[in-house]
């Protein structure tokens, strides 16, 4: 009998994540994961003039580093799900403009990564017709500081609160399975979704992204499991995308509170890309790539190699603008949800 | 150990100058932008008030380093502008007193833009 | 839904203060370095032979030549994360300002890039700087005329 249920979607069609990669800069290869990035560049600039253009050619990189593991090619794919942190996406849409696969662009500051692996499989769960998708997302820390902050050779002391944009890029191939003769049954699934709340982060200070987003974290949390069946303990990790120390700190306590157990399990991208011990990396690492990288070279290994078998993945996206932050606007969270489980 | 006499006074006073935005930035949410404007206009102010000129004769030329002395060129620019040609100093003295500075800034912040390229940030 | 005043107070117990003695020493460390190469450089230039207000004058440029430079090969960046007002107050600072946002908007055009951009942090400087050089003209003016006994 299936239970319906409100803000949660369950897959019924078996979507795998049939090939993933992960791509990053300087800092990236340095950190902890960074063996396990698909490659990186010390330039940071993937042979372009621009730092723009940088961005658009690592997402290109990923990308067809995912598609070259499955020895797939650009017409296989059927729908391809991208964002990044550049206005009006323009990253994603330059970078993937030569390769003539239909696009749907997102926006989620840097709950991208979740967003839109959430988008292809409600796209795919909607039409049997796909077959596989694509879903990239990129963040490069030279373009974002550039548009967010202040000019790259600017000379400024940054917050202990602030976090630290990834350049890196994060490709998934999805695909779905038909029928028990399907190939893919040794690779990990996505089984469920839920988009997130606009949730208020009580703070307007650009500096501290992690602590206005770990209400939305919690939140999403909390509303995830009063609607699930599930608990906490049925899973391995709690994965947040980039909340950093001080987020991760926020979402702790709240979890310790309202939900007790969930804050053992919980983990952070952000503060998984960097080894803080050597990298000064302040809170933690920050941007849409950021959370890619991390399930690309970390966490989807570990599930299909079965380490571990069940994870709950939720990036967190800052919604706010420069604009709106000189207007002293409050900064606003977003957690979109999607559960992750081992092969059978 | 006279240049030590020199020096040191005009080391405390730029690093007093210095120590007290920091504990501006540190401690409030003004940002390294207002500061800057703020030092600026507290040049003119101490200018206008007539402290600037003797801290300068009793600590030396090294305190005009920091952009308070920015602030006092201009308020010392409109002064004898406005003792030279009346009225129209008021508009004429800020600019041409702080001249050499803007121009060299802009002068060399285009040259250097041409010459080099940025380098993406490192931890 | 939570509370907007128990989401303040989560945020600021988690949310790490500054390092305010730290930060403080080294700004008033090389704060007090850079003025201190201001006057000897100073005392270069009378020895060379230039009056006070050209020895003066070339100490300011001097060292805006400095900050251009150390930020046009890629330190002023690295070294200012440590000195903080340090290299911000002096005219390093400035220099600093204008050439980083030179440098950045080269990819938009020497016009639309570097000629809209250049003044993007040191415009507030120059302009508050000017209007207040004006607004000290205005009552030094009418000071003078009220001395002259002119004004009334």
């Amino acid at each position: 009998m299936e239970i319906y249920m409100k803000k949660i979607t369950v897959l019924k069609s078996d979507i795998r994540f049939i090939s993933y990669a992960a791509v990053g800069g300087y800092e990236e290869r340095r950190g902890p994961l960074g063996e396990k990035f698909d490659f990186s560049d010390p330039t940071d600039r993937f042979g372009q003039d621009t730092w723009e253009l940088a961005e658009s050619e690592m997402g290109k990189v990923a990308l067809n580093t995912a598609l070259t593991k499955m020895k797939l090619s650009h017409s296989d794919i059927d729908l391809l799900v991208a964002g990044d942190l550049q206005n009006q996406c323009v990253a994603s849409s330059i970078g993937l403009s030569g390769f003539g696969i239909p696009f749907v662009g997102v926006y989620g500051a840097c709950s991208t990564c979740t967003e839109s692996l959430m988008t292809l499989s409600a796209f795919m769960e909607s039409s049997e017709a796909l077959k596989i998708g694509a879903a990239l997302t990129t963040s490069h820390n030279s373009a974002a500081e550039r548009q967010f902050r202040m000019p790259i050779e600017y000379g400024g002391q940054r917050a202990r609160s602030a976090q630290w944009t990834s350049t890196a890029a994060g490709a998934f191939i999805l695909g779905r399975r038909s029928g028990i003769d399907s190939p893919w049954s040794e690779k990990p699934k996505i089984s469920a979704f839920m988009p997130g709340k606009i949730v208020d982060g009580a703070t307007a200070d650009g500096s501290n992204m992690g602590g206005a987003m770990a209400f939305a974290a919690a939140e999403s949390i909390l509303d995830y499991f009063s609607e699930s069946e599930e608990r906490p303990r049925d899973y391995d990790y709690i994965v947040t995308g980039d909340l950093g120390q001080v987020g991760s700190d926020i979402l702790k306590d709240i979890l310790r509170e309202k939900l007790p157990g969930a804050e053992n399990i919980h983990t952070d991208c952000g503060l998984l890309l960097y080894d803080r011990e050597i990298q000064d990396a302040h809170s933690g690492a920050s941007g849409c790539g950021t959370s890619a990288s991390v399930l690309a070279s970390h966490f989807l290994p570990l599930l299909e190699s079965k380490k571990i078998n069940k994870i709950l993945f939720l990036s967190t996206g800052a919604l706010m603008s420069p604009q709106s932050l000189l207007q002293g606007q409050n900064i606003f969270g977003i957690a979109p949800i999607i559960k992750l489980t081992s092969p059978d | 150990m006279d240049i030590i006499y020199t020096l040191l006074p005009v080391f405390v006073f730029g690093g007093l100058i210095s120590f007290i935005a920091q504990l501006f930035i540190d401690l409030t949410a003004v940002t390294p932008a207002r500061i800057l404007v703020f030092t600026v206009c507290l040049g003119v102010l101490l200018y206008a008030i007539g402290v600037y000129e003797p801290l300068y004769n009793m600590f030396g030329a090294g305190i005009s380093v920091p952009l308070t002395g920015f602030g006092a060129a201009i308020g010392k620019g409109v002064r004898s502008a406005v003792d030279e040609k009346g009225a129209i100093g008021i508009l004429t003295g800020g600019l041409s007193a702080s001249s050499s500075g803007i121009t060299a800034a802009l002068l060399l912040g285009f040259i250097f833009a041409i010459l080099f390229k940025t380098r993406s940030k490192r931890m | 839904m939570m509370e907007t005043s128990y989401k303040k107070k989560l945020i600021k117990k988690h949310t790490p203060h500054s390092r305010v003695l730290r930060d403080c020493t080294l700004a008033f460390l090389f704060g007090g370095a850079i003025c201190t190469l201001g006057e000897l450089l100073y005392m270069l230039y009378s020895y060379i032979g230039f009056d006070s207000e050209k020895s003066g004058m070339l100490v300011t440029v001097s060292l805006i030549f400095l900050g251009a430079l150390v930020t046009a090969l890629g330190f002023f960046d690295n070294i200012a994360r440590y000195s903080g007002a340090g290299t911000l107050v002096p005219v390093t600072g400035f220099a600093n300002a204008v050439t980083s946002e030179a440098m950045d908007s080269r990819s938009e055009g020497l016009v639309t890039g570097i000629g809209v951009k250049i003044f993007n942090v040191a415009g507030p400087v120059i302009l508050y700087g000017i209007l207040s050089g004006v607004l000290y003209g205005i009552i030094y003016y009418v000071y003078t005329l009220i001395q002259r006994g002119s004004f009334f």
